[in-house]
């Protein structure tokens, strides 16, 4: 039984490469999920990806197929679309999810126009995102950096961007640091989003970034919690669907994000907190 | 009143196009080739007689195509239509009905005697055919003589320019064939086994004595398990095979993960289902043939 988890990761070191891409990114980008959540901006993660395609593709005109100048058009893009998102949200009448529908879907069309301009027919998409058993030594040291970024980015404004999501209206009166925390937060999202899309692909960033983070919201209380739970979740499932995967003969990044779906149903199901099978065994009703 | 001379002028401009295309067309016969190869045998075949649109242009990837409005117009326009065939473009029988193309259709691998190859998609094998044909010069000649064949049909007044261009372009063509021949008949035996990341080589193999081995299926859409990766490791290792080849259309990245972990070394570029652009190693048919047989000889020769 240990032979057969181990054996695979001791004979392929493209197996530890993944493993180690894999559980960088499960460190770093299931927090941003937690906090993504707490602020109902679950569906950001899916809107970036479409909102890095023309500056990609600008990248792409002018470097050619070159993917650090590709990830940087991408990270531009992105942080160009979540800062004007946020930026509209906070100034006019509108939600930031409404905000970040409109600038996304421009960003989108821009990109779709800039790479049928250009008319060639190399897929830009599948060569900016990446895939999780080709990992080379540069695209682990980008995750893994942006992970160590993120984590202590994340230390400094844990207090702040907590308060942001449960109070803001009490952090904005409190303190200057509402506006500062909110963007901050915003470019760790984008920063954590175009590494994980260069370096595994965009099912694997923005699956691993929420699904975990979903899933730890029927077992843990408060915020701390829900990330060390949604830590753990995004391990337990990158190892298993990297098994899964090498065993059964079934593409890699799906595996793993089906792993994460199986414990986010496992968890609707029998989660302590809120879980479809807690609710419906009668309890004792508090007495005074 | 207003939209007077607006509408004036647009009945002046689409006059003067339609005389203008008309023009064109009574010189030259308008032919539209479906991917950059083909593209490039119909040009030297018709020569100054033929006027030739590619639709998947140069490094683009004929599987997954999509046409543009502008295809459908140069296709509605065109007196005739040269495709693979072989289940090569899944996207032509939609184009030619949206486009209202009511020319000829000419399938330039009409004859080749088809490869089947088997691709395991989720776990079951399944058999199809390969449309790769024209990595075989001896199929080439084929589709020349079908191109010179349909353009006679269409353009009989061209019929000695027609054949003189296809007899000459024949000769060349049946050259390059003995060239490959004798160049990868120099290698020895056991470094007879490349890696190539697109499974194109199915008829090149078979014609030039070459095992290929792919890493992904036939099409360049589906994505590698991590057992497909273990296995092709496994075998590298086991039959010592010395290099692995990228291709101009695919993402190289697995490959050169799979080269650093084994001995095989990367061997450059093969180009087979693209041309290169005009400035690149491959911009004709016969060019693609001595760039890739240099990167295999100067890979596989110990």
């Amino acid at each position: 039984m240990i032979d057969a988890v181990t054996q695979p990761f001791i004979e392929f070191a493209f197996m530890r490469r993944a493993l180690v891409g894999c559980l960088a990114l499960s460190l770093g980008a299931p927090p941003i999920g937690v906090f993504l959540i707490l602020r109902r901006m679950s569906l950001m993660g899916d809107a970036m990806s479409h909102a890095i395609l023309p500056g990609a593709a600008i990248g792409f005109l002018v470097a050619g197929l070159s993917l650090p100048a590709m990830s940087l058009g991408g990270f531009v893009a992105g942080f160009a679309v979540a800062l004007a998102s946020g930026l509209v949200a906070r100034a006019t009448i509108l939600r930031e999810d409404a905000s970040l529908a409109a600038f996304y879907l421009v960003s989108l069309a821009l990109g779709v126009l800039i790479v049928s301009v250009r008319g060639s027919n190399i897929d830009l998409l599948h060569v900016l995102f990446g895939s999780v058993l080709a990992l080379d030594d540069a695209a682990v040291m980008l995750v893994a950096g942006i992970t160590t970024v993120t984590l202590m980015v994340l230390a400094a404004i844990y207090r702040p961007l907590v308060l942001e999501c449960f109070d803001p209206q009490f952090l904005r009166s409190a303190s200057s640091l509402s506006s500062p925390t909110h963007f901050t937060f915003l470019v760790l999202v984008v920063l954590n989003l175009v590494a994980g899309f260069q370096a595994l692909g965009t099912l694997m960033a923005v699956g691993i970034m929420l699904l975990p983070a979903v899933a730890a919201r029927f077992w843990a209380e408060d915020v701390s919690g829900m990330i060390l739970v949604a830590v753990l979740i995004a391990f337990l499932s990158s190892m298993t669907g990297l098994l899964v995967s090498y065993y059964a003969n079934l593409p890699t990044g799906p595996a793993i994000i089906l792993t994460c779906g199986v414990v986010y149903l496992l968890s609707i199901l029998v989660g302590a907190r809120g879980g479809l099978i807690y609710r419906l065994v009668p309890r004792k009703h508090l007495e005074a | 009143m207003n939209k007077r001379p607006f509408l004036r002028a647009g009945l002046a401009l689409a006059l003067f196009l339609g005389l203008a295309s008309g023009a064109e067309a009574a010189d030259k016969l308008k032919a539209v080739a479906s991917f950059s190869i083909l593209g490039d045998m119909v040009k030297q075949v018709g020569g100054d007689r033929v006027d030739v649109v590619t639709l998947v242009g140069p490094d683009g990837d004929a599987h997954v195509y999509e046409p543009t409005p502008a295809d459908a117009k140069n296709l509605a326009s065109s007196q005739l239509l040269f495709v693979n065939g072989l289940a090569f473009e899944g996207w032509m029988d939609r184009l030619e009905k949206s486009s209202g193309f009511n020319g000829k259709t000419i399938v330039a691998s009409t004859g080749v005697k088809p490869r089947t190859m088997v691709e395991e998609e989720g776990g079951t094998p399944e058999t199809i055919t390969d449309p790769h044909a024209w990595q075989d010069l001896g199929n080439g000649k084929l589709y020349v003589i079908n191109i010179r064949d349909g353009l006679i049909a269409a353009d009989p007044d061209g019929k000695a320019v027609y054949e003189g261009n296809a007899s000459k372009y024949l000769g060349e063509v049946m050259q390059e064939d003995d060239a490959v021949k004798g160049a990868l008949a120099k290698l020895s035996k056991d470094r007879r086994k490349i890696i190539t990341s697109h499974d194109a080589f199915g008829y090149f193999g078979a014609a030039y004595g070459l095992e290929v081995i792919a890493p992904e299926g036939v099409s360049t859409e589906s994505e590698a398990s991590a057992q497909d990766v273990a296995k092709i490791i496994r075998q590298i290792k086991a039959e010592h095979i010395p290099a692995v080849f990228m291709e101009n259309i695919t993402d190289h990245r697995l490959l050169d993960q799979i080269a650093r972990e084994t001995d095989a070394k990367i061997g450059g570029e093969l180009y087979t289902d693209a041309l290169s652009g005009p400035d690149g190693p491959a911009p004709t048919y016969l060019d693609m043939f001595r760039h890739n047989v240099g990167a295999l000889t100067e890979a596989l020769s110990s």
